[in-house]
């Protein structure tokens, strides 16, 4: 597969600490990556490593196939986790800043600026000084000038933090538009329900090491628990239950229905088909509903760490 | 390159931009004018008011003669009254005070029993002239009772003006002298106030990237070295203009405060306690006001060093400020907020402080005294010390001596400080340690 970047056994250390252990990572060019990972993982130390920020110990960063190195800067557009402005600088002027120190001429950077702030409908800020704008008119300049380059990779480090739900949909949209637009997106976050909206691959870190990654999907089958939510009609349920307890592992469910009076979570051993639970369902009472259990990215995620 | 071009123009802006920084570049030297002249006016007031002072001449010794008035002391002759009546007299008058000679011709006797009746206690020119005077008389009572004639006396009173040279032959005059500590304590003392206001100005603009949290977005596309020398060259070129603004203000504002207010600028720098001048410089001021030495002196400037000094402060200048300032960079870098610096401050006063004690005490003493030559040497001290040694005539041999340790120290200081610069900046939260400091070294 075609990889954008590929990091290759990175080791930092700081001072007795080591914040990454030998972590491999391969981004496919326009993917939406995923990078998880609870607190103090290693997640922004691999970020600033890719970067630049710091350098790695040891191991390798190869962007387009090419090793790291200075003139890459302008290929990344990085939104940082602890981000933020000049306070008393103006707002044009400032985007017109960062866009020269990411290579741009001050004419082009211009023009895209002017793009952009009408595209968010913020041109007449161009003025205003950061200090006079909300948290959430900030986080928008700041989306911009992290873009605004058109790079070839972007990393957003929670870039929904400080945006209200309108205003993070709005960045949603536009995120998956650059992707659509051929940029490759690094993503890293806590909120699992946005990974699983945007990421079609992850990648886990816990305790400095990659516990975990692949294509979005084949984690989820490799989660998978043949688990499935059955909704059930029958006359008697207590006998239905013992009968059914007899040759699976159940749970109760709940989900809504207006008919079903017996809920339920079946789990079949490995290697059952499906067919033989509804085949057996079948021929005992009413089915409306039959849906299997999908591990969440947040169960995944809560799991492995647990493991490890 | 292109990047530090950027940063520094940047940083240039923001504070030549800031209202602070205008206020400040337009207000202060309006200040210091008119500070000085208030000084001025001030104490012509308080001179203004003149003391009479009342004597008893028990001795017969002292005439009108010898208690001439002088600059703001003005003698009443009460003898004639008895020293009771004259107490009373000088208490009802409100005189400042009464002198009583006592009664005797035996001359050593004389000089021990002389009293002074006050209700304040006198100031130190007011005695010094009292004391003056009497002692005048009474060393000429003395040396006629030796038997020395006093036409022998007043020829016998002579003045040595030794004529300074070089080997040479350059002749120099003493004022020379004085212009040299001038020449060295002002530059010396520039470069300290330079170092201490534009250097915690760079420390005050890290600090506000890190509480702003802008610097991991600038250190995604620079690296944190640029950024670091951008900051230091950036708020240098504002200082350099905020004090160009003030050299032309103050000379403007001096010259039309002189003109409308009529004070005689002169009177300004006589006021001006800068300079501790014993009487000897001071004689010879006045010697080369009264001989019209004007123009010998101007020759004798021209005769200085001027290039060297020029080149040389240049050097210090840059090399002083670079140093420090990478420091006030690297602290800046290290703590969250500016209350957490005072702990790292005192490594960073202290040099300076005693670079600036060292010049004032030991290299006007004694240019090339070993502590003066030593502290020229040391490179946190070196920039303010050589300085103001250097009018002196310090040889190349010793400048270079000096020069390159400051280079050296310099780039060590910068690697250090760019190391702790890089690490501090991305750090949040914990107030760090020296300690933590070692420990960034190794990251």
């Amino acid at each position: 597969m075609d990889n954008l970047l590929v990091a290759e056994n990175i080791i930092k250390n700081y001072g007795d600490y080591r914040a990454l252990n030998d972590v491999s990572l391969a981004v496919p060019r326009g993917s939406v990556f995923g990078l998880l990972g609870p607190n103090g993982a290693g997640k922004t130390s691999l970020i600033r490593i890719i970067n630049q920020i710091t350098l790695p110990d040891q191991g390798t960063v190869y962007l387009d196939n090419e090793k790291l190195e200075a003139k890459h800067i302008k290929d990344i557009g990085y939104l940082p986790e602890e981000r933020g402005l000049y306070k008393s600088m103006k707002v044009g002027e400032q985007a017109l800043y960062l866009a020269q120190l990411k290579g741009l001429s001050k004419k082009e950077a211009k023009a895209r600026l002017e793009y952009w702030f009408e595209k968010f409908d913020i041109s007449n800020w161009w003025g205003k000084k950061v200090q006079e704008l909300s948290k959430g008119m900030a986080q928008k300049v700041q989306f911009i000038v992290t873009v605004m380059h058109k790079p070839k990779l972007l990393i957003f480090d929670e870039p929904f933090s400080g945006f209200d739900p309108v205003n993070a949909n709005l960045i949603k949209d536009e995120i998956l538009q650059l992707r659509d637009e051929g940029a490759t997106i690094i993503f890293s976050t806590h909120r699992m329900e946005s990974v699983e909206e945007l990421c079609d691959h992850i990648a886990l870190i816990h305790k400095s090491n990659k516990i975990l990654d692949g294509k979005l999907i084949d984690v989820k089958k490799q989660f998978r628990t043949n688990t499935f939510e059955v909704g059930i009609h029958t006359e008697n349920t207590e006998i239905l239950r013992n009968e059914l307890n007899e040759k699976f592992s159940i749970s109760e469910a709940s989900f809504n229905s207006i008919y079903d009076n017996l809920k339920l979570n079946i789990q079949i051993p490995k290697g059952t088909s499906p067919n033989e639970l509804l085949q057996f369902l079948t021929s005992r009472a009413e089915i409306s509903h039959f849906v299997e259990m999908i591990p969440s990215v947040n169960d995944i995620f809560i799991q492995s760490v647990e493991n490890n | 390159m292109s990047n530090l071009k950027l940063i520094v123009k940047r940083e240039f802006n923001a504070k030549v931009r800031n209202k602070s920084f205008i206020i400040m570049t337009f207000l202060s030297p309006l200040l210091m004018v008119g500070m000085g002249f208030l000084i001025v006016f001030l104490s012509k007031v308080n001179n203004d008011k003149i003391k009479t002072i009342a004597y008893v001449d028990g001795s017969a010794y002292f005439t009108k003669q010898d208690f001439k008035d002088v600059d703001g002391i003005q003698y009443k002759d009460l003898t004639a009254l008895g020293v009771d009546e004259a107490e009373k007299i000088t208490e009802k008058e409100k005189y400042y005070g009464l002198l009583v000679i006592p009664k005797t011709k035996n001359i050593d006797e004389l000089a021990k029993k002389i009293e002074f009746h006050s209700d304040d206690t006198p100031s130190v020119n007011i005695l010094d002239n009292i004391e003056n005077v009497i002692e005048k008389n009474l060393r000429t009572r003395k040396l006629q009772e030796f038997g020395i004639d006093k036409t022998e006396l007043s020829a016998s009173n002579i003045k040595a003006d030794i004529k300074l040279s070089n080997f040479s032959g350059e002749k120099t005059s003493k004022i020379i002298g004085i212009i040299k500590t001038i020449i060295g304590m002002g530059s010396g003392y520039l470069i300290m106030m330079f170092i201490i206001v534009y250097g915690a100005s760079v420390m005050r603009s890290v600090i506000e990237e890190k509480t702003s949290r802008i610097i991991e977005v600038i250190i995604s596309s620079v690296r944190p070295f640029h950024l670091m020398l951008g900051k230091i060259l950036g708020n240098a070129f504002a200082g350099l203009l905020q004090f160009a603004i003030w050299g032309v203000l103050i000379f403007i504002f001096g010259f039309v405060l002189t003109i409308v207010l009529g004070i005689d600028s002169s009177e300004l720098h006589a006021q001006t306690p800068q300079m501790q001048m014993n009487s000897e410089q001071l004689e010879a001021i006045k010697e080369i006001q009264s001989q019209g030495k004007i123009q010998q002196i101007l020759v004798e400037i021209l005769q200085l060093p001027i290039l060297k000094i020029v080149v040389m402060f240049i050097f210090y200048f840059l090399g002083g400020y670079l140093l420090y300032s990478s420091i006030y960079a690297a602290i800046g870098a290290a703590v969250d907020n500016e209350t957490d610096t005072q702990q790292f401050m005192l490594p960073v006063i202290l040099p300076l402080m005693l670079a600036v004690y060292v010049g004032f005490a030991a290299v006007i003493s004694d240019p090339h005294g070993p502590i003066a030559v030593a502290f020229s040497y040391i490179p946190l001290t070196s920039p303010i010390v050589m300085l103001m040694r250097i009018p002196f005539g310090v040889s190349w041999g010793e400048l270079a001596i000096s020069m390159v340790l400051l280079l050296l120290t310099f780039l060590g200081i910068v690697w250090f400080a760019a190391k702790i610069y890089r690490v501090g900046i991305l750090m949040y939260g914990k107030k760090p340690t020296y300690k933590d400091l070692w420990k960034w070294l190794k990251y």
